[in-house]
């Protein structure tokens, strides 16, 4: 196939990618959307295959098909509580396979024949324009920078290592210093380009140190942002990569996947009220500390919880992501169910950064059947949460503490919150009297209509449930 | 010329992805970060284009392994993307078939 008509079919492939995400606007259209943006890369692919610069198959068709059997079964076994590392790893790997087609793309780059000592030798790089250099080393760059760093945040979200920020003195001057390394040797590889220029692999080592310093200093509950962020990054990386290689359609692509990072990120960034910069290069809760509340806690068994759930003619739950280590999920649409049945109106109220990824919260209640015109957002929910009889917090904590409107020296001020305290009653499911992710104390559980009903939220859960039945 | 070209490419694609992703309701954020997983796998095209040309044994290797891994992006991708959008129901669909997985 010539190049034209290629491209012609890349065309195709692009506006089946947008319609694709155009309809993953609601959920009634998005398994289509879905479908429709994989037809595209299946489009591309094939296309590109039968391009005439291909003529060894053996390798290619080796290497996807162990990928395509890795990718096939991680997708299958997962448990939809570890999306977020999965999607961690496929970060990863997507970096990493734009670092290798930007190096790649050395190796590929216009040989030009040469005459040195009055023999002809091919001499690779001789044709590679600075602009191209420049390309695939920004594509060695991100890619680098986003496999090393999604490995560090797999390890931080599967708890393989400490999910908390790891911060040490010079850490900024240590960080500086890779930086001005990477640039220096950046520019002395576009200077003198060559496959064995030390600096070239200088280049890729320093970018994958630079992208396990980016996240170690990170802390567990900032993991949403550093998600977001490392997606919006594999994608600028197959940009990057597209550049390297004049292909058209990896820019597009890889810019509709870094646009989408990007507003993620963002999103989450707000909904925590701190800015990027904060989030990338502080430690979580090092400056302040909240001022302690003292109160008392009112406890309730199951069988009170019960009546005061019956009596109720509209229940809100407000998940965390300690439902689903949990696993409460199932038992909680049940519940759900049952007071439906009863009369009242249930919804879920779900926070941006509840769970550990943006919209991780929504597909755990999906996975348990909870249907998606009951999940509503806190914009949704805030203005008539007075209005709700009864607000069933289970395994959340900083995203409904009052603390965040009330107490300027909390670490979480400012971050918008649900306001179950502003329900007629509150129930927190909790195990026991500890404070949450962030370490803060949470005013909520001293409210006078807070009731605090202790154990295994599952557990809790299933006895209400019980109480129903029975 | 060409590398204005990409560029220009690049500017307008990435009003439009704001454009669209600005649109996905909060509810689909973690299929749309799975669904982007997928589509940043296009590297995959490049990774062909490396390891078929066959004129360098460094560029197959390298361009073999990119295959691999953007494959995995790929397959995984989509995959585990239908099979969370599957799950998303109205109300009124029977729920007896149970969502435990």
């Amino acid at each position: 196939m010539s190049l034209e008509l290629i491209n012609l079919w890349y065309i195709v492939a692009a506006a089946l990618f947008i319609f694709g995400l155009k309809q993953l606007g609601s959920p009634a259209t998005a398994v289509r959307g879905n479908l429709l943006s994989s037809v595209g890369m299946f489009i591309a692919v094939v296309v590109t295959l039968f391009s005439r610069e291909i003529i060894e198959f053996q390798w290619i068709a080796a290497s996807a098909a162990v990928g395509a059997v890795i990718g096939a079964f991680a997708a299958q076994r997962i448990a939809m509580t570890s999306m977020p590392e999965m999607v961690a790893l496929f970060n990863g790997s997507g970096g990493v396979a734009s670092l290798l087609v930007g190096w790649a793309a050395l190796y590929t780059g216009t040989v030009a024949p040469q005459e040195i000592a009055g023999v002809a030798v091919e001499v690779p790089m001789a044709g590679v324009s600075t602009f191209t250099v420049v390309t695939i080393l920004l594509s060695i760059l991100i890619g680098g920078i986003t496999f090393s760093g999604s490995l560090i945040a797999w390890g931080k979200l599967s708890e393989i290592m400490t999910s908390r920020a790891i911060v040490f003195g010079a850490q900024r001057l240590v960080n500086a210093l890779i930086l001005i390394a990477l640039v220096v040797c950046g520019v002395m590889f576009t200077l003198e380009p060559s496959l064995s220029s030390p600096y070239l692999y200088a280049v890729i080592g320093l970018a994958l140190v630079f992208g396990v310093m980016a996240v170690i200093p990170i802390g567990g509950a900032d993991m949403p942002v550093v998600i977001s962020l490392l997606n919006s990054y594999s994608g600028l990386a197959a940009c990057a990569a597209g550049f390297a290689i004049n292909n058209n359609i990896l820019i597009v692509a890889g810019s509709l996947v870094g646009a989408a990072g990007i507003i993620l990120t963002n999103i989450m960034c707000k909904a925590m009220n701190r800015s990027l910069a904060n989030v990338l290069f502080s430690g979580f809760g090092a400056v302040k500390t909240a001022t302690k509340v003292e109160g008392e806690v009112k406890p309730i068994n199951t069988e009170d919880a019960f009546l005061i759930l019956e009596a109720a003619s509209s229940v809100t739950f407000v998940p965390g992501y300690g439902m689903a280590v949990a696993q409460a999920q199932h038992v909680v649409r049940e519940l759900g169910e049952l007071l439906e049945d009863n009369g009242a109106d249930v919804t879920y109220a779900i926070h941006p950064v509840a769970g550990r990824m943006p919209g991780h919260m929504n597909v755990l209640l999906a996975e348990a059947n909870v249907p998606y015109d009951q999940l509503v957002e806190m914009e949704e929910i805030n203005p008539r949460i007075d209005n709700i009889d009864v607000a069933v917090v289970i395994g959340a904590n900083d995203v409904v503490n009052p603390a965040a409107r009330e107490d300027e020296n909390s670490p979480i001020y400012g971050m918008p919150i649900i306001n179950v305290d502003s329900a007629r009653t509150v129930f927190v499911l909790k195990r026991s009297m500890a404070s949450g992710f962030s370490g803060v104390d949470n005013p909520l559980f001293f409210g006078e209509n807070t009731r605090m009903l202790f154990g295994d939220a599952k557990e809790s859960i299933s006895s209400v449930i019980a109480e129903f039945k029975g | 010329m060409e590398a204005v070209f990409l560029a220009f490419v690049l500017m307008l694609s990435i009003f439009l992805g704001f454009e669209l992703i600005s649109k996905v309701p909060a509810t689909l954020h973690t299929p749309l970060m799975s669904g982007a997983n997928a589509i940043s796998g296009i590297t995959l095209v490049g990774a062909i284009t490396s390891a078929g040309v066959g004129s360098n044994e460094m560029a197959t290797i390298l361009g073999s392994l990119a295959v691999a891994f953007a494959t995995i992006n790929v397959v995984g991708g989509y995959m585990v993307t239908n099979r969370m959008l599957s799950m998303f129901k109205k109300k009124d669909t029977s729920d007896s078939a149970g969502g435990a997985s």
